[in-house]
């Protein structure tokens, strides 16, 4: 009988090192194709399915001035008709073969998500392989999608969620890539062309640039030569190109948008850290007491729970490639935001000043290695996480390490990191709504001015 | 000093798990079992040995369609409660001791059912088989935890849907869509009556609808049927069952007008276009309509190659996108299609599109060779949702409280492969009558 691999892939992120008399289960390997294109695959056969992440180092922080946007049209009109196919052959053949293929543009990297059933692998990887290689970006087809990226625009000068977020990141990363919108504005939008897109392709394609898993129902052989086929005909270099490190504009400010709307939503955030930064794990803790999912952080606690204020409440570190940074939201009726403004500058304070308890400490711990296994219950985020491995460095081991580095966490290691980033006085906040009885704020138009 | 860290625990615990071996694929879409405690709890136990992990969800047949008059939002207000604390747990403890022990919960309420969950490590499978039981039947609900709940709701309220203009016309239309029928009811509640909500009518509505016999348990992941009923025994077999009502049975009156709603918000930046049918229930006519109507909005509305899509979006370029979407209730049902225009084009031109694409259909009818392709990517959907074990537990639960037997369930891919053009047409005759459809039309604001 065989036994799954991904079991013990699985077995393995939660923590055990299985030694089952000479086999041992080695659930990642990394599978290299004879012209050198690599992939780390967890092997199971438990489903007729694969799936396959793949990303391209270098993202919408790269769209030269002017050409904001780039990488996210360019990314979304991959599947618009690559090779002989038009948009609705390529769309009507991926259908109908049940694949499913996803195309995404983050700051940082380019990349997507091919499923597929193991029958049609062969087709699928060949599609993946036009969509990367030959895509046509015909002219009716920009037209279409440009109008779609237009239409998510607008729409998003009106979302107040969106208008928080946007006028957050582009008040705390004024002169930075990371302040611009990753789909770029309707001017610059309006200005991107087909050689503006068969270029980024050109430029940011590249072998070296690209990582990939891989999880599923296929053999390391079988993978090696779709490896081959799929993505050995890719330039062997990308084009060189560079983000400026930068560090989120370290000011507090209080801003306003005003919207007639019943509830404000409001974001706030100030310099977090980065993912390699030594103290990542002793943050990651502390965030979970203060701010994280579920119904126990302090800031559920003490806006949600004992007051009702809020229904959701949280923060989480977002650690961009050249920028850390410590982000949340939270939505609250009108008359009640300086309240909850009072309570999460009150909270960001008695943390830095006093840590966690010892009791939060250990739930928070448990809670971070116990569930991060559970998280990874899809094929498709077995294949994102190898990925992620491989691009922050992290190596084949990392559940065993990550579970060991947060076991290792003390109330000293967490009372230091909280000293480092909490500052309540430096807390970015943007409000869209119609807040009353605010003290301090400043108010500013929808777009920013 | 000996210490014993609860990580070492977990990880010991879990060595025990992995000599279970992988079970063989089987043709049917889930490998199922299901059954019955004498107290009348409903038991169905999905193994898949994929990983170490489990999923319990426990399935009230009682929801929003429950909410008695000038109660609504009831049902999903004893959602939140049901957080707040047991005659042996006080409030706050039950998600601290989830996720102490690494678990990920949450619930949510829908129209037929109220849904509670919880994912954990499979050597965590008692503790939280004991948490839930016990609020099956132990919850108590005090004033003091009511009144910050009760805020908690109606910020909800205010994030899902007073924020949207999208959220608020959806309720508007759904409400003029079912003349009689509770589906006509926001889950969330009006906001008028959620104000009113209080300790009584969560005590009565937990009461009237809280017991094993109106419940399915679903357990899926690695473990066994033995362990499951074994465990499904000694925690939940003592909870004594309750005579509990009939629900409310009210035959929907035939729709003679169509009906026409327009709304105008100033934080929509483009017009929306939408239109909503009456449609049978998942088991009106042994369920044949359900399934025919499931390939009818995939042809209609599913992908990019659909007809809507290819008609407004690719060749007449008036969208930038459209869709369609079947919605079955226990006792009735919705069928929905929509539009949003592309930068400049009128919401007429959209309405006008549309209405011929439906009477296109209509008058020429599906190919068979549509229906073909169709029913085979359905039936890889299925496939797909196998991947995923809160996925498969979800399914399987929600099919089971608005009446679909598990043999249903594990035979859907054969019943999707079974229909036929012919099925096809005649519920899309029987659901897509223009004057009886519910238009529901988001404008922007002028702007000077």
């Amino acid at each position: 009988m065989r036994r799954s691999t991904l079991r013990g892939a699985l077995a393995l992120l939660f923590g055990l090192v299985l030694s089952l008399g000479a086999a041992r289960a080695n659930g990642i390997v990394e599978v290299r194709s004879s012209s050198g294109v690599t992939a780390w695959l967890i092997e199971d056969h438990t489903l007729p399915l694969i799936a396959v992440e793949f990303q391209f180092d270098g993202g919408s922080a790269l769209d030269p001035p002017g050409q904001e946007g780039r990488a996210n049209l360019a990314m979304d009109l991959l599947d618009e008709g690559a090779g002989e196919f038009d948009s609705h052959a390529f769309k009507s053949r991926v259908e109908d073969l049940s694949v499913r293929l996803d195309f995404e543009a983050s700051y940082d990297a380019v990349g997507g998500t091919m499923r597929t059933l193991s029958a049609n692998a062969d087709s699928a990887f060949d599609l993946l392989q036009l969509a990367l290689t030959s895509p046509r970006f015909d002219a009716v087809a920009i037209e279409r999608v440009k109008s779609q990226v237009a239409s998510e625009l607008r729409e998003g000068e009106e979302a107040p969620k969106v208008i928080a977020d946007r006028i957050w990141w582009h008040t705390a990363f004024p002169d930075h890539p990371y302040g611009r919108r990753s789909a770029g504005s309707l001017a610059s939008l309006a200005k991107l062309e087909a050689a503006d897109l068969r270029r980024f392709v050109a430029e940011r394609f590249g072998r070296d640039k690209l990582t990939l898993g891989v999880v599923g129902d296929i053999t390391p052989q079988r993978l090696a030569a779709l490896l081959d086929r799929t993505f050995g005909s890719l330039p062997a270099h990308a084009a060189t190109a560079a983000v400026a490190e930068t560090a989120a504009f370290d000011e507090a400010a209080l801003l306003v948008v005003n919207m007639p709307i019943p509830q404000s939503v409001v974001t706030f955030g100030e310099r977090g850290i980065k993912r390699d930064d030594p103290d990542w794990y002793a943050a990651l803790v502390m965030n979970e007491i203060l701010a994280g999912s579920g119904l126990t952080s302090r800031l559920t606690s003490e806006i949600r729970e004992k007051r009702g204020l809020a229904y959701g409440v949280g923060a989480g570190l977002s650690p961009l490639r050249h920028a850390g940074i410590l982000y949340g939201r939270v939505a609250t009726r009108n008359d009640r935001v300086g309240d909850v403004l009072d309570i999460l500058r009150a909270e960001w304070r008695r943390f830095r000043d006093d840590g966690p308890t010892p009791a939060e400490l250990k739930s928070a711990k448990t809670y971070l290695i116990g569930s991060f296994p559970l998280s990874l219950d899809t094929t498709t985020r077995l294949a994102g996480l190898l990925v992620s491995l491989q691009v922050e460095g992290l190596g084949m081991d990392y559940v065993e390490h990550r579970a060991a580095a947060l076991a290792a966490v003390m109330v000293e290691d967490v009372r230091r990191v909280a000293k480092r980033l909490l500052d309540p006085d430096r807390l970015r906040i943007v409000i869209v709504g119609a807040p009353k009885g605010l003290v301090g704020a400043t108010e500013i138009a929808a777009d920013g001015n | 000093m000996v210490s014993v860290s609860p990580v070492r625990v977990l990880v010991s615990l879990l060595i025990a798990f992995i000599l279970i071996s992988v079970v063989p694929a089987s043709a049917k879409q889930f490998d199922a079992e299901s059954f019955a405690l004498s107290n009348g709890l409903q038991v169905v136990v999905v193994p898949f040995h994929r990983a170490p992990a489990v999923t319990q969800m426990v399935w009230y047949k009682a929801g929003a369609y429950d909410d008695p008059p000038g109660k609504s939002g009831i049902a999903h207000f004893v959602e939140h409660l049901m957080f707040r604390g047991t005659k042996e747990t006080p409030p706050g403890e039950f998600s601290r001791i989830v996720s102490e022990n690494g678990g990920r919960e949450n619930a949510s309420t829908s129209p037929d059912y109220t849904v509670y969950y919880q994912t954990v490590a499979a050597d965590r499978l008692e503790l939280v088989m004991r948490l839930e039981a016990e609020r099956m039947h132990d919850l108590l609900i005090s004033e003091e935890q009511v009144t910050p709940e009760r805020e908690v709701i109606i910020e909800e309220r205010r994030t899902r849907v007073d924020n949207q203009p999208a959220s608020l016309l959806d309720e508007q239309r759904n409400a003029v869509l079912f003349l009689s029928n509770h589906y006509r009811l926001p889950a969330i509640g009006w906001l008028t009556e959620m104000r009113g909500l209080g300790a009584d009518d969560a005590r009565g509505f937990y009461a009237t609808w809280y017991a094993p016999n109106n419940a399915v348990l679903v357990i899926a992941g690695d473990v066994d049927v033995a362990r499951v009923r074994a465990l499904a025994e000694t925690y939940y077999g003592p909870i004594p069952p309750r005579p509990v009502p009939a629900h409310e049975a009210l035959a929907e009156p035939p729709k003679v007008a169509a009906t026409r709603l327009e709304m105008t918000s100033g934080h929509v930046a483009s017009p929306a276009w939408s239109r909503a049918y009456l449609a049978p229930s998942y088991t009106e006519s042994g369920g044949k309509p359900a399934d025919a109507l499931t390939v009818l909005a995939e042809i209609l509305g599913g992908g990019e190659s659909a007809r809507l899509y290819r008609s407004l979006v690719i060749d007449k370029k008036l969208a930038v996108s459209t869709g369609a979407g079947y919605e079955p209730f226990r006792s009735a049902g919705s069928f929905s299609i929509y539009a949003e225009p592309n930068d400049g084009v009128s919401v007429t031109d959209i309405e006008a599109a549309m209405s011929a694409e439906i009477r296109r259909l209509l008058s020429e009818g599906v190919s068979a060779t549509e229906v073909e392709r169709v029913k085979q990517r359905l039936q890889a959907s299925a496939l797909y949702s196998r991947d995923s074990l809160s996925g498969v537990a979800r399914i399987i639960g929600a099919s089971l409280v608005t009446g679909r037997s598990l043999d249903d369930v594990q035979a859907w891919p054969e019943r999707i492969g079974a229909v036929t053009a012919e099925e096809v047409m005649a519920v899309a005759r029987q659901v897509l009558k223009e004057d009886a459809g519910v238009t529901a039309v988001l404008l922007p604001e002028k702007r000077s």
